[in-house]
């Protein structure tokens, strides 16, 4: 099993969700970040205050698979994420030890 | 028809009805129902101004964390001073004293305003002969104007000072320079006093110590918006700079809300200035259009100044611009014409700016909301420009010369300017001088600022136990 970690411009989220779906992956956890890599921030007045804001927002999406399926949802992915812009975003993939489904207690990647 | 638009001053009481001291055959004058309609409907509008209008400006400039104690200081302050109006304020402002100062006893707790039961009321002066007001009303609509006034400062102040500093500031402010300032430039004996030409010296004599002057200031260039701003920026050096000031990221957490506070300013705005007309008359008429004109004119202004210098027009910049303008006009809202309209809110938004941005830059205080910039600056714009737009060869009305035949007059734009000037130099002397003994004080008995860590995590969850936002 491997955690698949995407960070990826927040207006693509519907796609790279359709993209999934389409993968068959059946579920994905979302959470909204900022941060900052090449893409650069940019500046706000408010008066006499000027501001860089380095963070730019991002989404963070989340999902655990089979070993198998990695390639072909790093592929759905990339993509549907994809602007060919600075900024597009990031995938990390990480082992997984363990998985559990709490409603029926299955394990590994049954409970995927 | 001529336009009867006189000195902005204050109010003087008449006399008790029935016993009024009139020709003995002629029926003593009484309220119009529509000056008492429009002069509390003005009371509500001012009232508005505060709670929330001047909340939300402020509290959505803040950040997220010290969103409650901005509307708390703003809700409380505007409470206190109003109390502190009916004890005693009122009576030390607009009865008759000495130059600085009313009498305290003459309506201390307001006593004298007349007998319910007996359905006798206290009246009050306005501008022309012959037509009082309740003095109730007047009390109702002034003591609105003192709580916004002491609200203002508190821009200057916000996240990071202590609750109970502000109040006990508040207090001793309220007391040594409102107070003083309003009787000064508005208190008068009325124009019903004047009947006689040998009675002229020793009436000006009994009136504040700027009217007598000349100065013009129709509802508050120098009693509210210099006195404020100048406090606020008292406040700003003695309290010192928000921690990770000029270094970390510091913006307002809802620019919305401060759109919808400057909005809510505006419509308030209307009885602040026309309502000071003290009645329903051609005077707040042309107050009422000054204040929606200048007011656009500096909205206009401010937001090109800013397109043109800082490379975008701002909501924030434009908001600003309502404030100046609102600001600038309003010693001259009835004191001016339309030309003087367009010409103060076109200068005030892009002096204003200046006061944000080149003079803060030069002051070197962290006047975290611009007080300072916005109403002092705005306020001096206002009161000088007054001084000349007042004119007649520039469509302004002039001003009442001799209040016996209620002849009007202009001495000229120099003497006025003069008048004007003076008027503003000794309201910023005086605020100052009060603001920094006040804030002496408040620092000596509870400190002026809560502890680093308590300003680090918000004043909402540390002065005041519960949090804006539930996310």
């Amino acid at each position: 099993m491997k955690l698949i970690t995407a960070i990826i411009r927040p207006f693509k989220l519907d796609d790279v969700r359709d993209a999934l779906s389409q993968a068959g992956v059946t579920g994905i956890t979302v959470t909204e970040v900022k941060g900052y890599g090449r893409q650069k921030g940019h500046t706000e007045l408010y008066r006499g205050a000027e501001y860089v804001v380095d963070f730019v927002p991002k989404i963070k999406l989340e999902t655990a698979v089979p070993d198998a399926r990695v390639d072909v949802v790093i592929d759905a992915i990339v993509e549907s994420a994809r602007t060919d812009k600075v900024g597009d975003g990031k995938i990390f993939v990480t082992p997984l030890d363990h998985t559990v489904r709490i409603r029926t207690g299955e394990i590994g990647d049954d409970a995927l | 028809m001529r336009m009867k638009l006189p000195l902005r001053a204050a109010f003087a009481v008449l006399c008790l009805l029935p016993a009024l001291a009139f020709a003995a055959d002629a029926p003593a004058p009484v309220p119009n129902k529509g000056d008492t309609a429009w002069m509390l409907t003005s009371t509500a509008l001012v009232l508005l101004m505060s709670v929330p209008a001047l909340a939300l400006f402020y509290g959505g400039l803040v950040r997220s964390k010290n969103m409650l104690s901005v509307l708390m200081q703003v809700f409380v302050v505007f409470s206190l001073i109003s109390v502190l109006w009916c004890v005693y304020g009122y009576s030390l402002a607009f009865t008759e004293g000495n130059a600085f100062f009313g009498n305290i006893t003459s309506r201390l707790f307001l006593t004298g305003l007349g007998d319910p039961f007996k359905g006798e009321w206290s009246l009050g002066a306005t501008f022309s002969k012959a037509t009082p007001i309740y003095e109730i009303v007047f009390v109702g609509f002034q003591a609105t104007f003192a709580a916004i006034t002491c609200c203002l400062i508190l821009g200057s102040i916000v996240e990071r000072i202590k609750f109970s500093a502000v109040l006990i500031f508040m207090v001793i402010w309220f007391t040594f320079s409102y107070l003083p300032i309003a009787h000064m430039v508005w208190f008068w004996p009325g124009p019903d006093a004047y009947t006689d030409a040998s009675k002229v010296d020793a009436l000006n004599a009994s009136a504040g110590y700027i009217w007598r002057m000349g100065a013009l200031d129709f509802a508050g260039g120098t009693v509210v918006h210099i006195n404020a701003g100048v406090a606020g920026l008292i406040g700003a050096f003695l309290l010192g700079k928000r921690l990770g000031y000029g270094r970390e990221v510091i913006r307002p957490h809802s620019l919305t809300m401060t759109m919808i506070g400057a909005s809510l300013l505006w419509f308030g705005w209307f009885g602040f200035n026309a309502g000071s007309a003290l009645e329903a008359n051609a005077s707040a008429s042309l107050a009422f259009l000054n204040t929606y004109l200048a007011t656009a004119c500096a909205v206009l202004s401010w937001t090109f100044a800013e397109w043109i210098i800082k490379g975008k027009p701002s909501m924030l910049g434009a908001a600003s611009g309502a404030v100046a303008g609102l600001v600038a006009i309003t010693p001259a809202a009835g004191n001016v014409g339309i030309p003087g309209a367009f010409v103060i809110g076109l200068a005030a938004g892009v002096i204003c700016l200046w006061g944000v941005t080149g003079l803060k830059r030069l002051l070197k205080a962290d006047d975290s909301l611009d007080v300072f910039g916005v109403h002092a600056v705005g306020g001096i714009t206002g009161a000088l420009l007054t001084g000349i737009f007042n004119a007649p060869s520039l469509g302004g009305p002039g001003s009442v010369q001799d209040w016996v035949t209620v002849t009007s007059g202009y001495p000229g734009i120099a003497a006025q300017l003069l008048i004007q000037a003076k008027a503003v130099g000794i309201t910023v002397v005086w605020t100052a001088v009060v603001a920094t003994i006040a804030f002496k004080i408040a620092d000596l008995v509870v400190g002026l600022r809560v502890t680093d860590e308590q300003e680090r995590e918000g004043l909402d969850i540390n002065s005041h136990g519960e949090s804006a936002y539930d996310y």
